[in-house]
């Protein structure tokens, strides 16, 4: 049994109900966590001597909208020892888009979740520093959400550029 | 609204970063702010010092965010791959390969050896200029400018290969899901060997203007040192990694594209300073030529692109005489192909680390989802760790020893 | 010319005012170290011994403001970086010029979205426009000389007038 399959038979013996589905894709794993368990599946993964995943490679979100459950919180994770990626995914929903920070397990966390935070507006409850990262500090809304518009300017072609010049706002001086 | 308010922070804001001796004003709360010749890019630091040494360093980063996640997600997976090149711009190439490999997985497409040959020469190459540059900055930081006119002009030979081989110094797009864009130009195999055989004894000679420089050895010694479980714990990979003693190199762990093939070492330091980090990558030079060696003897022939249309656009000479030819080219290029729902995730190694792409697809022609899991984002945050406690001008070096490359971090 | 050819060779050079206040400006012009992204590695590579810069004056260049009279904008400006590139460029003494080296700065170049403000001509008034993805060090020379030319060909009338005061 490769250590994959042992972890995810680890993981279903601890968790059991909590994990709702194992989702293989193209030789990658990914467990779909519920959005109450992620801090303790994250804390047997890293604690658990026979799991040892000890790097956390990534974590982002991606946003379904305007499907339910809308978000989809990702992490990766490593394990040194046995040299294999576990994914977890923890599905939200958009009126509870919440979930508990794994900054203590994982210290690397931190600005990952206020990335997260910053593009997509998901809180982490017991994050020591919430705010956004990438945006100025006062930016309202969050980019990567799939209703927020990309904010495009107009292409200048011939027939538009003269109009488009005189609404653009050029600096004088 | 004053356009610089979001620039004036006050120290209630941070409290709960700094120290209480800053609150009391026995502490300077000091800006290094985006504009400045020793930080490697816009990267802004607010620095708490007591006199000369840091007590915290709180970096803020966001000033080169280009929102090129949002904006790959309306391009489809071709012309997403333009977007990577900008990314992390001293590993443009190694970017691409990432992309590509996401891409590949996704709808599992099948490289030919020769493609995966020379896509290995061509990122090894990248990964020697981004450690030149690297080389470079860190010892401009430190004091020693020869060095920076030296590297550069060694750089100027990749750079004339890659203009050779895609028309562009820099921002190449050689990569394509599938393949390369194009062959190999006659006069390449002799340009890289010319390379190749002049290259190791430059690398000797910046190590021995730097290696065992007493100043260089002052500047680099028992700064910013961390321990290897620390390291672990912050997330870092690459040379941070490697010097602190773990061996980690996802070439070896998670081969892709064909690096099982070739021999090389994984240098890896053991005190986890500057000066260890500064020796790994020296080190990683040497590697990387003898990885070009070896992929340049053993160079297959064969097509560089996979053969099937239904994502490899056809050569424009077959377009003349097939209607399949004509009309997979007009599909894929005004339309793009289509990505099964589901996603993935690719590691690499790049100059700084791991570099990962988490590509998620919807059915459609264009990526629904794109992250890149940047080291230097990982790097920046560990840097008050590593900076606790040194001087001013010690942090111009740990900055230089992290190879941050704010494109890369602010994406 | 003038008078040397009336009077013979008196070590003595007429020229008029405009003529030798626009050669020492074009002479010696020191950029401000303002590179963003990519296209600043382009710069470093024009700065360095390939495409020597400073055989055009540019021998260093300057972080502080307060010491340059010329901004090269090399990469791109995103929206948190605008308010900071405006700030540095009020804090430059006159005369000062503006180089937007790359597409990112003269038109926004490959990105079209929320973050990047399309044009930094839109938060300081560009002399050149060099353009290139990143340009060559080479067309970033050629930019500099066409900056070079311009500010040779710059008038006392336009800017140092009763008026303008």
């Amino acid at each position: 049994m490769s250590h994959l399959e042992y972890t995810v038979a680890i993981l279903r013996e601890k968790f059991g109900d909590r994990l709702p589905a194992v989702e293989e894709f193209r030789g990658q794993t990914t467990v779909v966590v519920d959005r109450g368990a992620i801090r303790a599946v994250c804390q047997a993964l890293h604690e658990d001597p026979r799991l040892n995943f000890d790097l956390l490679a990534a974590l982002t979100a991606v946003d379904f909208w305007p499907e339910e459950p809308r978000y989809s919180v990702v992490y990766q994770l490593y394990s040194l020892k046995h040299n294999v990626f576990v994914g977890l995914r923890v599905p939200l929903l958009a009126a509870s888009a919440e979930v508990a920070s794994i900054e203590s397990i994982y210290p690397n966390a931190n600005w990952h979740e206020r990335e997260v935070y910053d593009m997509f507006g998901v809180t982490f409850g017991g994050h020591s520093d919430l705010r956004r990262l990438l945006m100025p500090a006062d930016w309202v809304g969050h980019p990567l959400r799939k209703d927020y518009p990309l904010g495009y300017e107009e292409v200048q072609f011939t027939f538009n550029a003269d109009e488009i010049d005189r609404r653009k706002s050029y600096a004088k001086e | 609204m004053n356009p610089s308010r979001q620039m004036e922070v006050t120290v209630d804001e941070l409290k709960h970063l700094v120290s209480p001796r800053a609150l009391t004003g026995d502490t300077m709360l000091l800006n290094m702010g985006p504009q400045h010749p020793s930080t490697h890019g816009v990267l802004r630091l607010l620095l708490e010092l007591d006199g000369e040494t840091i007590i915290t360093c709180i970096p803020d980063i966001g000033f080169l965010h280009t929102g090129i996640e949002k904006n790959m997600e309306v391009k489809t997976y071709t012309q997403a791959l333009v977007m990577t090149d900008r990314m992390d711009y001293l590993n443009n190439l190694g970017n691409n390969l990432t992309y590509c490999l996401a891409v590949e997985k996704l709808v599992e497409l099948d490289v030919p050896p020769r493609a995966q040959a020379v896509r290995v020469l061509l990122t090894e190459l990248q990964r020697i200029t981004s450690h030149l540059v690297w080389l470079a900055t860190h010892a401009l930081d430190l004091a020693a400018m020869s060095v920076f006119l030296y590297c550069f002009r060694e750089r100027e030979q990749i750079l004339d290969i890659f203009e050779m081989v895609s028309g562009q110094r820099m921002m190449t797009s050689y990569f394509r899901p599938g393949g390369l864009w194009r062959e190999l130009p006659a006069g390449f195999e002799d340009a890289v060997r010319q390379f190749l055989k002049g290259f190791p004894r430059r690398v000797a000679q910046y190590e021995s203007l730097l290696t065992k420089n007493p100043l260089f050895i002052d500047r680099t010694r028992q700064i910013g040192v961390i321990s290897a479980e620390d390291a672990l714990r912050w997330g870092l990979t690459g040379p941070m990694l490697r010097g602190s003693g773990i061996g980690l190199d996802f070439r070896k762990a998670q081969p892709y594209s064909g690096y099982e093939q070739y021999e090389f070492d994984v240098p890896t330091g053991t005190h986890g300073d500057t000066y260890d980090r500064y020796l790994v990558r020296m080190a990683e030079l040497y590697q990387s030529v003898r990885i070009c060696q070896q992929v340049l003897d053993r160079l297959p022939a064969g097509p560089v692109q996979s053969a099937n249309r239904k994502f490899v656009p056809p050569p424009r000479s077959e377009l003349g005489h097939s209607m399949e030819a004509v009309i997979h080219h007009f599909k894929l290029w005004t339309e793009g192909f289509p990505a099964p729902k589901g996603a993935v995730y690719v590691a690499t190694e790049s100059p700084r680390g791991e570099l990962g792409c988490y590509l998620v697809g919807d059915g459609g022609p264009k990526p629904y989802r794109v992250h890149f899991r940047s080291p230097s984002l990982a790097h920046l945050q560990v840097l008050p760790l590593l900076s606790k406690g040194h001087f001013v001008a010690d942090l111009v070096g740990i900055i230089g020893s992290a190879d941050i490359v704010l494109g890369d971090a602010d994406r | 010319m003038g008078v040397e050819q009336k009077l013979g060779n008196m070590g003595v050079l007429t020229v008029t005012l405009e003529q030798a206040v626009n050669w020492s400006r074009t002479n010696a012009m020191w950029p401000m170290l303002f590179g963003l992204a990519c296209c600043a590695i382009e710069m470093m590579s024009a700065q360095s011994a390939d495409y020597d810069m400073s055989r055009f004056g540019m021998e260093l260049m300057r972080p502080s403001p307060r010491q340059s009279d010329l901004m090269i904008v090399a990469g791109r400006v995103s929206r948190k970086m605008a308010p900071v590139l405006r700030r540095l460029y009020d804090q430059m003494p006159d005369p000062k010029w503006v180089v937007a080296m790359g597409d990112c700065c003269s038109c926004g170049g490959v990105f079209n979205n929320y973050a990047i403000v399309p044009g930094v001509d839109e938060i300081v008034p560009v002399d050149v426009y060099v353009a290139g993805c990143p340009p060559r060090p080479e067309a970033l020379i050629h930019g500099i000389l066409t900056l070079h030319a311009k500010v040779r060909g710059e008038k006392f009338k336009d800017y140092a007038s009763e008026a303008r005061r």
